[in-house]
């Protein structure tokens, strides 16, 4: 216990001290994660948008399989990105494996079922007459697509928000294509395991308090947006 | 030639048919007054000529273009020309000066000064940072009134415009109405309030379980012998 207690101690020094390992790993993973929930949400918003607005044969299968995807396990999508970016792979030429433009990759397959789904979810419930209201007043598809997405912009916020959690806290993805690359490739979830199998608890423990308190934070700002 | 031209329109919902054979000219500037029992086809028709639903059967055509058989971003260019104000009107998330303009802002235009007078007109002057969505019945359909004005329509598609509206508000809405007649603008205007109709319409065509049984002027419809006609649509004066 009392192990515990120095750890979390010494964990609570580097995050104010501003330890330079903890600040790297910190920033690298935000601006992977980040980056990849923008690309996501540039894909996903608009073709969440399009599955909602159109009626097509089989929509309702495409629904489910989407929502089945939300628990895709990260190893797996680790394990397919793999094997497209390795060298042999369709997207070996791009050389990207091991780097963190290969875990953008990952991440944004990953978050893309939650991001579609929620993005469908959240466009059923506008009412028809919000589109029949655009649509009269000489709104193109576009923009009935645009002013539909903006009635429920606190829900599109909140899928957003749940895109970026869902990346920020992966493991398998970011471990199997980023491969866990000291100061390159190497961000919160990946050097926790790492450092605990190492037995270097302190640091561990600093990372993650990080990634709880930006957890937290995503969570608090998704409950503020959801009671709107 | 006739500016709108309805030609054997017909709708149908699952096998029901809901529209059969309307078939009727319409004028720049006059006021067509739709009558008719609810559920007799009234709001079908209107959605029909602002193509926001595809007849079955039959043609609309504008300024002899046909309609239907437009691409559609050649129906988006014909739609720009009409505006639909509907029974229960939607406000868009915003304050009412972002909801009067949103028709001018999608068309890439920016002019406060018909928001602020398209305000002026439905009685709602002051009211342009609101938010839309907190007004009442009434002013929400006063609303959707502007938002539909401010793109100075060549045909204008009332439904029900004052169903829950106060004396005061609709005598507003009646007025501006009337004003449009001036102003060459095609209005047609579906109700089942037969004052109105006769206060308003240059003619009046009466629409029964999805057919019109008859047109012409409101003294025709409401003076000359068509009591058991109008008992039927059984909506008081």
């Amino acid at each position: 216990m009392e192990e515990i207690w120095s750890g979390l101690l010494r964990a609570f020094e580097l995050i104010i001290t501003l330890d330079p390992e903890v600040v790297g790993i910190t920033a690298r993973s935000l601006y992977i994660s980040l980056a990849s929930v923008f690309l996501a949400s540039l894909i996903d918003i608009p073709v969440g948008a399009m599955i909602e607005s159109r009626e097509f044969w089989g929509k309702r299968n495409v629904i489910s399989l989407i929502h089945t995807l939300y628990s895709l396990p990260t190893v797996t999508v680790g394990l397919l990105v793999y094997l497209i970016l390795s060298r042999n792979g369709p997207l070996g030429s791009l050389e990207i494996l091991y780097t963190p433009a290969g875990m953008v990759l990952g991440q944004v397959i990953l978050i893309t079922p939650i991001m579609i789904g929620l993005t469908i979810t959240a466009l059923g419930e506008v009412s028809p007459q919000v589109k029949d209201t655009a649509k009269s007043l000489g709104a193109s598809e576009l923009q009935i697509m645009i002013t539909t997405i903006k009635e429920v912009r606190s829900a599109m916020l909140a899928s957003v928000l749940l895109g970026f959690g869902r990346a920020l806290s992966e493991v398998g993805v970011a471990m199997m294509i980023g491969g866990n690359i000291r100061g390159y490739t190497r961000v919160l979830t990946t050097a926790i395991s790492l450092e605990t199998a190492m037995g270097n608890l302190e640091l561990s423990m600093a990372l993650g308090i990080i990634l709880l308190s930006i957890s937290l934070l995503v969570n608090l700002v998704m409950n503020r947006l959801q009671g709107r | 030639m006739a500016f709108l031209e309805l030609e054997a329109l017909g709708k149908a919902y699952g096998g029901v048919e809901v529209l059969q054979d309307i078939s009727i000219d319409l004028f720049r500037g006059e006021i067509l007054g739709i009558i008719g029992p609810t559920g007799s086809g009234k709001t079908t028709l209107l959605r029909l000529v602002n193509l926001l639903e595809a007849p079955n059967s039959g043609s609309i055509r504008l300024e002899g273009l046909t309609l239907n058989d437009l691409t559609e971003k050649e129906k988006l260019s014909a739609r720009r020309r009409m505006a639909m104000v509907f029974q229960k009107p939607v406000m868009f998330k915003g304050s009412v000066q972002e909801n009067v303009s949103y028709g001018l802002k999608i068309r890439g235009k920016k002019d406060q000064k018909i928001v602020r007078s398209a305000l002026e007109a439905v009685n709602l002057s002051g009211y342009e940072s609101r938010d839309a969505n907190t007004l009442s019945g009434g002013e929400m359909q006063r609303v959707a009134l502007a938002r539909a004005l401010v793109l100075q329509p060549e045909i204008l598609l009332l439904d029900e415009p004052v169903a829950n509206l106060d004396p005061k508000s609709a005598a507003a809405i009646d007025r501006i109405v009337q004003s449009l007649v001036g102003q060459n603008t095609l209005v047609i205007l579906a109700t089942h309030n037969m004052l109105q109709c006769k206060r308003l319409a240059s003619r009046v065509a009466v629409l029964m379980k999805g057919r019109l049984v008859a047109v012409g002027e409101p003294g025709e419809i409401f003076d000359r012998g068509q009591e058991q006609l109008l008992s039927e649509i059984a909506v008081p004066w």
